[in-house]
């Protein structure tokens, strides 16, 4: 009994760690700008579905010329608009003659690789580490529009209205992506492992079963969030940061930019939401439904708690191992007992468990304590 | 607004064609009172709720049920009103969490309540009367020996339910009950203090609000579908009707008319657009190319005006009162 107990318990802990992945992506924006963006979950599938189709075989048949013209076309943009950004950010500076001539150049060479990029896609599909790249470049562009278009012309707006117009956003990108990348089912090969693992085969019969893929999966989401930790503890930006998530106008007061924080930070959660379609995208394939994994990490969220990056790891592994253990153990016994037709009590499951910790514990396992003054 | 009520009864089922009715008029009128629904949660009361398919999915089962089992009670407006109290019951059950939780707490936590109502009704068999997949269909439907089967006839009952319904829920909203959720809304603690009981408040605004949104939910799945499954008030339907609220402008019942039309036209518009253009365009890429540009309106509209379309018309109706001399 002991060794599927935890054969299951691994597999869901393993799964939990790829829900805390999209929930940080969440907990980074709420922290920042308090905005709740309901738009992480379209932002992975725009990713993956960006990363597939850059890096994807390209079969004539399925592939339209006009995808491939506005891809070309975005791509080049993406890139020149990061060399003009810099330059820009440079000459905000005071910059001298000298060196706004060189970012004057380097925004030329933007340009110019992004148009050598755009040309050579058009040509065959690149390696993945090339698609990553041009994907990484895309989500800041796509975070910049987002400030521009969108959050600046809502600043100061109640919280319901910030997250729909997140919602807005969400419905736009779903529709975006899929118009411009098609909408079949695309494959990412990250080359992972596919092959099962055994483990301790001396101590249970027959080993624990334990997908190595996953492995992999938890370790560089593991190694994301380290980084991240480190950027928000010890970089002047992630200071900069912690002080606009901690008070608006004390932040703006002592000269921090407001709109250059939140173009930070939703480029920020544009590449967790790069790393977490990488992943789901290796393992589900790249389809409309991974958008709907954002609905996963709503429960991740609110049990550990909108403001807190440890909430949202810890949140994401007992949220992943109730799910498989639940799925596994309890659904069979309701099932039987209430004669069901079939399990899958794994949608709701998640959010009843978050429902009882909430109760229990307001704002979350480790949400900053809610104070409230008349 | 007599006016436009007595158009509604008297003109419309004159120049109506059956299109008219079941893709416009009659969506319209029952999204409306689902969106009024909703606003009592969430615009009155300040509770935001992403359930509202799940107690939409109560109402029409609820009606279901009893349609089905209770033969002899073959009359609409007790099934209707069947489907709205289950669905109030089952408000109150999971308003129960907003004592202690709030803010998006609160909006996630209601999630729970969508997805294991969206569960029960596909999993428990005898709700759907041992169906596959929860499908279910209903036929012979009469009102106090009214058939109702022509899209005409179905017209004016849902008419005549919505009417009832604004006029109890703007009653509702501007006597004693609508002002203490107000109060709740603007300043729980402060309502708190002052007196207002937050159990009993909040509680009601769930079973009012979740009343008006079964009741809508039977209609939908009566009136309008006929034969569903629980898919139809899945969590799409929930941001449906929210997204009807915030763009009609939360905390009003105009509103909720004004954005439960905007939502039903707009794709419907957005369908027939590239149409008149001679453009031709694959089915996907049009669902694809209508997801964004309903969207974009989303976040467009927040932009212009996030207080939505009732803020609007009061603005436009300021102005329109003083022209053409504003000064």
């Amino acid at each position: 009994m002991l060794g599927p107990f935890l054969e299951t318990l691994i597999g869901g802990l393993l799964t939990g760690v790829l829900y805390s992945l999209v929930a940080l992506g969440f907990v980074l924006i709420f922290k920042a700008s308090g905005v709740f963006n309901f738009a992480q979950g379209a932002m992975v599938l725009f990713a993956a579905l960006t990363i597939a189709r850059l890096s994807g075989e390209i079969d004539g048949k399925e592939v339209h010329l006009a995808n491939f013209v506005v891809a070309a076309a975005i791509l080049g943009v993406a890139v020149a608009f990061i060399g003009w950004y810099a330059w820009r950010e440079y000459i905000a500076r005071g910059a001298g003659p000298g060196e706004r001539r060189k970012m004057q150049v380097l925004a030329a060479v933007g340009a110019l690789v992004g148009g050598i990029a755009a040309y050579s896609y058009g040509k065959g599909a690149w390696p993945l580490w090339l698609a990553i790249a041009a994907t990484a470049a895309i989500m800041g562009l796509l975070a910049y529009a987002i400030e521009r278009l969108v959050l600046r012309h809502l600043v100061n707006q109640e919280g319901i209205i910030l997250f729909m117009a997140t919602l807005g956003i969400a419905n736009f990108l779903d529709g975006f992506g899929q118009t411009l990348w098609g909408s079949d089912i695309y494959k990412i090969n990250l080359g992972l492992p596919k092959d099962p693992l055994f483990l301790f085969e001396g101590v249970f019969p027959g080993g624990l079963l334990v997908d190595p893929g996953e492995l992999v999966a938890a370790a560089i989401a593991a190694g994301l969030v380290v980084v991240l930790a480190i950027f928000f503890q010890k970089t002047r930006v992630g200071r900069a940061l912690r002080a606009v998530a901690d008070d608006h106008a004390a932040a703006q007061s002592v000269g921090i930019p407001l709109n250059t924080i939140w173009l930070i930070v939703w480029t920020v959660s544009g590449l967790v939401a790069l790393a977490a379609g990488l992943i789901w995208g290796a393992k589900l394939g790249v389809q409309f439904s991974i958008s709907l994994i954002a609905l996963k990490a709503l429960p991740v969220l609110i049990l550990g708690g909108f403001t807190s990056v440890p909430g949202a790891i810890v949140g994401g592994l007992i949220i992943g191992a109730g799910e498989k253990l639940s799925e596994v153990f309890l659904a069979p016994i309701l099932v039987k007992q209430f004669d069901l037709a079939g399990g899958g009590i794994e949608n709701w499951f998640a959010y009843m468990l978050a429902l009882v910790f909430l109760l229990f514990r307001p704002q979350g396992l480790f949400g900053e304590r809610i104070i409230e003054r008349v | 607004m007599l006016a436009v009520i007595v158009a509604a009864f008297l003109a419309v089922p004159m120049v109506a064609s059956p299109y008219l009715y079941t893709e416009i008029l009659i969506p319209f009128l029952i999204l409306s009172l689902a969106a009024i629904g909703l606003n009592i949660l969430v615009g009155y009361c300040g509770q935001v709720s992403l359930g509202t398919g799940g107690f939409m999915a109560v109402g029409a089962y609820a009606a279901y049920n009893l349609w089905l089992r209770v033969p002899e009670l073959n009359n609409l407006i007790v099934v209707f009103l069947f489907g709205g109290l289950m669905a109030a019951a089952v408000g109150i059950l999971f308003g129960i969490p907003s004592l202690r939780i709030k803010g998006f707490y609160l909006a996630v936590a209601t999630l729970a309540s969508q997805f294991f109502l969206d569960w029960l009704f596909a999993r428990v068999k005898w709700l759907t009367n041992y169906t596959p997949s929860g499908s279910v269909a209903v036929g012979k439907l009469e009102v106090f020996g009214w058939h109702v089967d022509t899209p005409a006839d179905r017209y004016l009952l849902i008419l005549g339910i919505v009417v009832v319904g604004t006029l109890v829920a703007k009653n509702l909203v501007r006597g004693h009950i609508g002002r203490s959720w107000m109060a709740v809304r603007d300043m729980d603690i402060a309502a708190e203090i002052i007196g207002f009981r937050p159990l009993r408040t909040k509680l009601t605004a769930f079973a009012v609000s979740s009343f008006f949104i079964g009741v809508a939910g039977a209609m939908w799945a009566f009136l309008r579908l006929g034969a569903w499954e629980p898919l139809a008030f899945d969590i799409n339907r929930s941001f449906q009707i929210l997204f009807m609220v915030i763009i009609g402008g939360l905390g009003s019942l105009v509103g909720s008319f004004m954005g439960a039309a905007f939502i039903v036209l707009m794709p419907i518009l957005l369908n027939q657009l590239p149409g008149w253009f001679g453009i031709r365009m694959s089915t996907a890429l049009l669902s694809h190319l209508e997801f964004m540009v309903f969207g974009a309106m989303i976040v467009f509209f927040l932009i212009v005006e996030p207080h939505g379309l009732a803020r609007l018309w009061a603005v436009a109706k300021e102005k329109l009162r003083l022209w053409p001399f504003p000064h």
